[in-house]
């Protein structure tokens, strides 16, 4: 039943999306579709929650390929990204309400915004390759128009572009993954695959070519480049989308295949996620710090956070090959519980980020400042997100950063040497991004909203509308409910992990006082409630205290700063400046660096020039002689355009003569 | 009986650490003073210091915001959180266990980021300076800090405090990685606390300072808070440090009234060796550049990165 219900809420998605395209729109169109994308999205996400921990459900539907229809299955897992897709999409309609109010033209967003979540859910739920492949592709084309929703700036149409090469790259992979699992018999249904037996190089060769697809989507390093592009180019809403809820539904994609269909894994499987995700995160991190537009800033940060999944699930990997079930649980656990914090924070960022666009019409943190005068209620939220994302207790980013840290701590009992030695440089490519994260979200919150403003647009800004605000303020009490009740979220999980590591974590609902205890109490606990509790009452009761006994009030003067007091505003400190220490440290890790000095000489009157050109090592090492290959080849195949009709007729005859060796052999 | 021990026990060392704090700055400095021929404050004067700034009128700048004015009381708080946490004279307190290691850098933590982003609300150039500064020390210094929790809880199996402690005390082998360790946290707990060579705590306008720079613009009791706050960042470090490579002394759980009392006695004590030794160290060396200090932590970082590295090749031997 949850999942018949689900599935007719996921078709009215699809005829919400048909029925929004309009010639002309309604002033109050975009108010209804998104009030109805709102409501369906709910109501999808109470028919698979509230069985929670049932057994799967699947159903198949006379669509698609005749001889296979569409077949769709509901369990732990897909129950679980389920509630994730939807509790984004949600969220982001009633954003929208208020946000979408001030979309220039409505119907390049409008059809596809329903099509995109309805396309996400169906990933979730696909049980064969067909349907997951074209739900994949759909989900990938409708996000595509949706960054091409500003197609009037070059920049938003190069974005696009990028984003649906690589886009295309991964289903490519995606593909041929398939094409592998389903083998020449070409049963594609996922019962059959799982039953299937595998030799030891298919698996590999599939676990590179998901890696590769699933990894593409979800913006792993090296094939994240599109991300930090096509993200930022949407309107915010879907950057939000895209970043908190679609990398998820890639990395269900990786975890159904590598989890599930591949069966039991080999210890080397690991050995990529956890290699590319701790890369990830540093990379990501050390990007995110130097940015100076908002929401540039916050998709390279989700490209951190994707790599502390990966992570994740690398060790769930290694755990799991080793046949040890308790370790490879709470690696699982850790990773979906990130993944579940991720899409809540992070959609709180894009909304803030959207209405800080909205209310200045600025990118560039540099020409904001004091915004928590003029938006008190969203700089609050936004700083409630910052504190979440840069993992600091006790909201929910630091929960599941600490049980990766405890599942890193349990590593040592792997046999394999190559792990011994990976694991801890892992460690500390995790701790350093947590705390450069950390100091990234300083700089982003205290650049764009404290201070004084740096440009009359961001003086002028006014508070955003009471919808986003309210999709923003549920999204933050979420955060702090995961914060201070994890065991809640972690036992949520729990069935998932038993089906996918055969194991699970202890109950933790059955600890007192909300604690949660990864392997037993005595080697490592933490209570998020008591720890807000204690924070909260020792700062409320100092204040108080310290106000009725010296109850002298406050007087406001000019800043005093050690007498150097300068009321210019160029005396403030600027977001490059305050990036300069971490970058020259350790931005050489990530990226190159050019600055150069343009000093006037003595009795000139030109001002001085200093520049920072920030070189992308991937793009430049890899992508770009990519693109200069393939320029060559194309370049050079363009002879083929032009031959007889003879020359054609004989490369028909030497392809054929080639297949059939192939063939035959 | 025992709930009552317990939380009497819990609320003695909140407010040992509250008092004990400033007393251990006054040392520190008495202990300079007189190493530098010089006769000094008495050991009470930051206590003195604090009851006084409380007095005083509080100016507040022009464009000061909430966040600025409700800053110095979560810092405070996170940092006496987590300083009633960490074991000092006792291990097994009552709520020892609601945060472990990796929590207690955690909420060091946060009171960082509330600290950096209190350091540019006002928009002054020196507010920005520290805490542009604070964020790079502090993204070196916690992954040090992380990596020597990392050594230190897979010795001892466990990340709570209490139980590393116990290990510690009870069977404590002479290892290369725990060495390593100290040394580490000892390099993290100078930096973080803004000791020189880092930083000189008894500076203003000098283009080096960090901490200070960050409350430039504080006084009166918002002043007085934040300074007892990094009294007591301070008295953290201290007791982690002897907690986890010098147990001995701790009363156990559950202990006697004169076990605690002998922990106690043992704890002052070791303070009073942690000030001598910070003192002299401080006299002994100058200030480095800034951009030095990403080496010097480093060193920390590198130090727990072959601390885990070590333990991890060991276990298995």
């Amino acid at each position: 039943m949850p999942l018949d219900l689900a599935l007719i809420f996921v078709g009215a998605l699809f005829c919400v999306s048909v029925l929004s395209i309009r010639r002309r729109a309604r002033s109050d169109i975009s108010r209804i579709i998104y009030t109805l994308c709102c409501a369906l999205c709910v109501l999808i996400f109470v028919a698979v929650v509230s069985p929670r921990g049932a057994h799967a459900l699947s159903a198949t539907l006379p669509l698609g390929l005749p001889w296979i229809g569409m077949r769709f299955r509901l369990d732990a897992l897909s129950a679980f990204f389920l509630a994730v897709v939807n509790i984004g999409g949600a969220a982001a309609s009633v954003y929208a309400i208020g946000y979408g109010a001030h979309e220039k033209h409505p119907m390049r967003v409008l059809p596809f915004f329903p099509a995109f979540i309805a396309a996400m859910n169906c990933v979730v739920l696909a049980d064969d390759a067909f349907t997951f492949l074209v739900a994949w592709e759909f989900m990938s084309l409708s996000s595509w128009a949706l960054v091409l929703a500003s197609h009037q700036e070059a920049e938003s149409r190069s974005a696009a572009y990028i984003y649906l090469l690589m886009a295309s790259f991964g289903t490519l992979c995606l593909l041929m993954a398939f094409g592998v699992l389903g083998g020449v018999g070409g049963a594609y249904d996922f019962s059959t695959i799982r039953e299937a037996p595998k030799d030891a190089w298919k698996a590999g060769l599939v676990l590179g070519l998901v890696i590769l697809g699933a990894g593409s989507k979800a913006g792993l390093v090296p094939l994240h480049i599109w991300l930090p592009l096509a993200h930022p180019a949407a309107p915010s809403h879907v950057s939000a989308l895209m970043s908190g809820v679609m990398t998820k539904v890639a990395i269900y994609g990786f975890i159904r295949i590598v989890f599930d269909l591949l069966g039991q894994p080999a210890f080397w499987w690991s050995i990529h996620p956890l290699v590319l995700g701790a890369l990830s995160a540093m990379t990501g991190i050390l990007f995110a710090t130097v940015q100076s537009d908002l929401k540039k800033l916050l998709a390279y940060s989700t490209i951190e956070n994707i790599g502390v999944i990966f992570v994740a699930l690398g060790l769930a990997l290694a755990f799991k090959a080793n046949g040890q079930a308790l370790p490879a649980a709470l690696a699982f656990t850790a990773a979906l519980f990130h993944v579940f914090n991720h899409a809540l924070f992070k959609s709180v960022l894009f909304f803030g980020a959207g209405a800080v666009l909205g209310a200045t019409g600025e990118k560039n943190i540099e020409k904001l400042g004091g915004l928590i005068k003029s938006m008190p209620r969203t700089a609050f939220l936004f700083l409630g997100g910052c504190v979440a994302i840069a993992a600091l207790p006790p909201l929910n980013g630091f929960v599941s950063e600490w049980l990766v840290f405890q599942a890193i701590l349990l590593t040592p009992s792997l046999p394999q040497w190559i792990l011994k030695l990976i694991t801890p440089l892992v460690g500390v490519a995790l701790a350093l991004s947590a705390a450069l994260g950390a100091g990234c979200y300083v700089r982003a919150f205290g650049i764009v909203f404290l201070g004084r403003a740096r440009s009359a647009a961001a003086q002028a800004a006014s508070e955003t509308d009471g919808w986003s605000l309210g999709a923003m303020s549920v999204l933050l009490a979420m955060c702090l409910l995961a914060g201070v009740a994890p065991s809640f979220m972690i036992d949520t999980i729990s069935p998932a992990a038993q089906e996918y590591v055969g194991g699970r974590m202890i109950v933790q609902g059955d600890l007192p006082w909300l604690t949660i205890a990864p392997v037993a109490e005595s080697r490592s606990s933490y209570n998020g409630l008591l720890v807000f509790v204690f924070i909260l009452l020792s700062s409320f009761g100092a204040m108080r205290l310290i106000r009725t006994l010296w109850p002298r009030p406050v007087r406001r003067a000019p800043p005093w700063d050690c007498g150097y007091a300068d009321s210019s505003l160029a005396t403030q400190y600027t977001a490059s400046s305050f990036a300069q220490p971490v970058r020259r440290a350790l931005g050489g890790l990530a990226f190159s660096t050019r600055e150069s000095l343009d000093m006037p000489l003595p009795g000139e009157t030109r001002a001085a020039r200093f520049t920072v050109e920030i070189g992308d090592r991937f793009m430049n090492g890899l992508y770009t002689p990519l693109a200069k290959a393939v320029w060559f080849c194309a370049g050079r195949l363009n002879v083929v355009n032009f031959l007889s009709i003879q020359e054609y007729l004989g490369l028909v005859f030497v392809a054929l003569v080639v297949l059939l060796i192939i063939v035959a052999l | 009986m025992t709930f009552l021990l317990d939380l009497f026990a819990q609320a003695m060392q909140m407010i040992l650490v509250l008092a004990l704090s400033p007393v251990l700055i006054g040392f520190t400095r008495k202990v300079k003073a007189r190493l530098l021929r010089r006769q000094g404050a008495p050991v009470m004067q930051p206590w003195y210091d604090l009851i006084r700034l409380l007095r005083k009128e509080t100016v507040l700048a022009e464009d000061a915001s909430w966040l600025y004015r409700s800053a110095p009381y979560i810092i405070f708080a996170t940092t006496w959180v987590a300083a009633s946490l960490a074991p000092t004279f006792a291990t097994g307190l009552m709520f020892s266990w609601i945060a472990d290691l990796i929590a207690l850098t955690a909420l060091l933590g946060s009171a960082r980021f509330v600290l950096a982003l209190a350091g540019m609300d006002v928009g002054t150039s020196f507010g920005g300076i520290g805490s542009s500064r604070e964020t790079m020390f502090g993204s070196l210094a916690e992954p040090a800090t992380i990596m020597i929790v990392f050594v230190v809880s897979l010795i001892a199996g466990s990340t709570q405090l209490s139980e590393v402690a116990a290990y510690m005390a009870s069977d404590f082998e002479l290892r290369v990685s725990v060495g390593f360790a100290l040394v580490g946290l000892v390099i993290v707990a100078i930096a973080e606390n803004g000791r020189i060579p880092v930083d000189n705590p008894s500076t203003h306008l000098e283009l080096t300072m960090v901490h200070e720079a960050m409350i430039l613009e504080y006084s009166g009791r918002h002043l007085a808070v934040i300074e007892l706050a990094s009294a007591l960042k301070l008295l953290l470090y201290v007791s982690l440090i002897a907690c986890v490579f010098f147990p001995f002394g701790l009363a156990p759980h559950n202990g006697s009234l004169s076990g605690m009392g002998y922990g106690v006695v043992l704890y002052v004590a070791k303070l009073a060796v942690a000030g001598f030794l910070l003192a002299v160290f401080e006299v002994s060396t100058a200030k480095m550049r800034v951009f030095r200090v990403s080496d010097y932590l480093g060193v920390a970082l590198m130090l727990g990165l072959l601390g885990t590295l070590l333990v991890f090749v060991t276990r298995s031997l």
